[in-house]
């Protein structure tokens, strides 16, 4: 199978604390990959370096063949690189409709025009409303993003992120803070992804990484420690340690 | 519900934002009639008319894309200068010392942005503040082409498109100045509401998820701060000419801090703001200071204080209020 997204040797020091530690992973095409680990595994950093938020100590990053070490943020998503945020990043002024629309904008090339209206883009128009339909904000589309409860607040992390139209997607921690009876939308949004998507979660909820991902990688102390399936996870015994301890529930 | 009658649904929401509002329309009409409803006080007016293109500007980067500034002025004064020796010394002609003061601010404003793009707001309140203290000393030194503090004299107009000379009434100047500021404002709401205007609003609400969206955050800040400085630039080159005479005030601290004043009181990020808080700031600093010339500041400073303890909510309050049974009169329109 071939490969979406790669790191090589993959290193992040601040100070002396090293976050991450030689790391090299790959998430294969069309991959349902989980990341996980305990709090302070260096889950975010991680993310944070593939998005380039955080640039890397050393090491590289390759999507799709090519070297994006070096790229600017809104570089990578161009080249079909999306994420989610942990911690809610939304436009809070605005509304979904107007979230949505600026993310297919600026993947339309529509974002340098300064005397175009919105409305007479029929192809801004129809994608903008596509993404709203899949992603079920069009009964609320017209409502402050701020003023919208939490588990649509997070429907939207996923929805503006899709809306790049990214080859590879990475989730971070997307239900985390949701309550439970907003859950299940949200755990079916993220099941209901086009399988040509390659998917990496990042999640602490253990239940829905086994039911999402084909594959895991589990980090500790910024390192890879395992990788394989979610059965192979579940009996590694390393794994059970490290991580999964007392309360594994599989 | 079908796939099409929804894309009209969005279609007609993303039109709701940029359609016109009775009360826009109502206000326009208005600006342009104060031409014959008060025609002893149409130099008054002109002064409101080029204040409230100033404070404009400074909405488009503080209400749009949430770069705050309190050098402002360093514009206003380019424009000017620009404006005003480009008619001494080259033609009088107003519509071409005009965008020779545009450019000239638009320019500054290009060359300046990648000191005012890097860092807080608290950086950019004391960059804006130093570039324009170094331009106020820069126009102090350089006597011999700006005048130095015995201002730019010898600043002849022509006639404005050939036909209509400046008169001592102030009637072309309002009807000039107002015109431009007309056209200017077309082009900014053209603008606020394009993608590119929306793209503003996404980094002044999460430069973190701008960039994770797509963004190229700074660049888009350079071309609203130059687009900015070009309107502050027009303001400027309008005081030259309608006034024919720049003096080193147009760089003076206070007309930076006045415009916020203005933006204060009007309310940022909906380009009506710094229009109304023009109109309401001459005109309270016009009655105050004929009952009581010397001490208008402290009348001023006394508003301010309680305009910002609790006055701006029930102003503002009161008017969205007025604007929202409107809105609803008209169904949409207002946010």
């Amino acid at each position: 199978m071939s490969v979406a997204l790669q790191t090589f040797e993959l290193c992040k020091n601040f100070g002396g604390i090293t976050a991450t530690d030689h790391v090299d992973f790959s998430l294969a095409k069309g991959a349902r990959h989980a990341l996980i680990g305990p709090n302070g595994a260096g889950k975010t950093t991680f993310v944070n370096q593939l998005t380039g938020v955080l640039k890397p100590s050393s090491g590289r990053i390759a999507l799709m063949g090519e070297d994006i070490t070096r790229l600017s943020r809104e570089a990578r998503v161009k080249r079909g690189l999306a994420r989610t945020f942990q911690i809610n990043q939304l436009f809070g002024s605005m509304t979904p409709l107007e979230m949505i629309a600026l993310v297919t904008s600026e993947r339309l090339g529509r974002g340098s025009r300064p005397f175009r209206a919105l409305d007479l883009d029929a192809e801004l128009v129809g994608q903008t409303a596509e993404i709203l339909t899949r992603f079920r904000l069009d009964d609320m589309m017209d409502r402050t993003i701020a003023t919208l409860p939490y588990g649509k607040q997070r429907q939207i992390e996923i929805a503006a992120a899709f809306a790049a139209r990214p080859t590879v997607l990475l989730l971070d921690e997307p239900a985390a803070g949701v309550p439970e009876a907003e859950r299940r939308e949200l755990m079916q949004t993220v099941a209901e992804l086009p399988d040509d998507v390659s998917v990496l979660l990042i999640e602490h909820d253990m239940d829905l990484v086994f039911r999402f991902a084909t594959r895991i990688t589990v980090l500790v102390n910024g390192r890879v420690l395992a990788e394989g399936t979610p059965e192979e996870m579940a009996r590694d015994p390393a794994v059970r340690a490290a991580y999964l301890g007392e309360s594994a529930h599989v | 519900m079908s796939a099409e009658s929804f894309e009209a649904r969005v279609r007609q929401a993303l039109y709701a934002g940029r359609r016109w509002h009775p009360v826009e329309i109502g206000f326009w009409i208005l600006a342009f009639a104060a031409f014959l409803l008060f025609p002893r006080h149409l130099l008054l007016l002109n002064e409101i008319t080029i204040l409230a293109l100033f404070a404009l500007s400074l909405d488009l980067i503080l209400g749009y894309a949430g770069i705050v500034s309190l050098g402002h002025a360093a514009f206003l004064g380019m424009g000017a200068y620009a404006a005003g020796i480009f008619a001494k010394y080259v033609t009088g002609d107003p519509l071409a010392g005009l965008f020779v003061g545009m450019a000239a601010a638009g320019l500054l404003g290009l060359l300046t942005s990648p000191l005012v793009l890097r860092g807080s707001d608290l950086t950019r309140l004391m960059v804006t503040l130093g570039v324009a203290l170094i331009l106020y000393e820069l126009a102090n030194s350089f006597g011999s082409l700006t005048g130095g503090a015995d201002g730019l004299q010898g600043v002849m107009m022509k006639p404005v498109l050939g036909q209509f000379e400046f008169d001592i009434f102030g009637r072309t100047a309002y009807l000039y100045s107002l015109s431009v500021l007309f056209l200017l404002f077309l082009i900014a709401r053209r603008v606020v509401h394009s993608p590119f205007g929306l793209s503003l609003r996404a980094v002044r609400d999460n430069p973190l998820r701008a960039s994770a969206s797509g963004v190229p955050n700074g660049r888009r800040l350079a071309a609203a701060y130059t687009l900015a400085a070009a309107y502050a630039g027009a303001a400027g080159a309008l005081l030259a000419q309608t006034t024919q005479f720049v003096s080193l005030d147009v760089l003076d601290f206070h007309r930076s801090a006045d415009l916020m004043l203005v933006l204060i009181i009007g309310g940022a990020g909906y380009l009506y703001g710094g229009l109304v808080g023009a109109i309401a700031f001459k005109l309270l600093q016009d009655a105050i200071s004929s009952f009581t010339p010397q001490y208008w500041m402290f009348w001023i400073g006394l508003f301010l204080v309680l305009f910002v303890l609790g006055g701006r909510e029930i102003i503002h309050g009161a008017v969205k209020t007025v604007a929202g049974r409107f809105a609803r009169f008209g169904r949409g329109g207002a946010r």
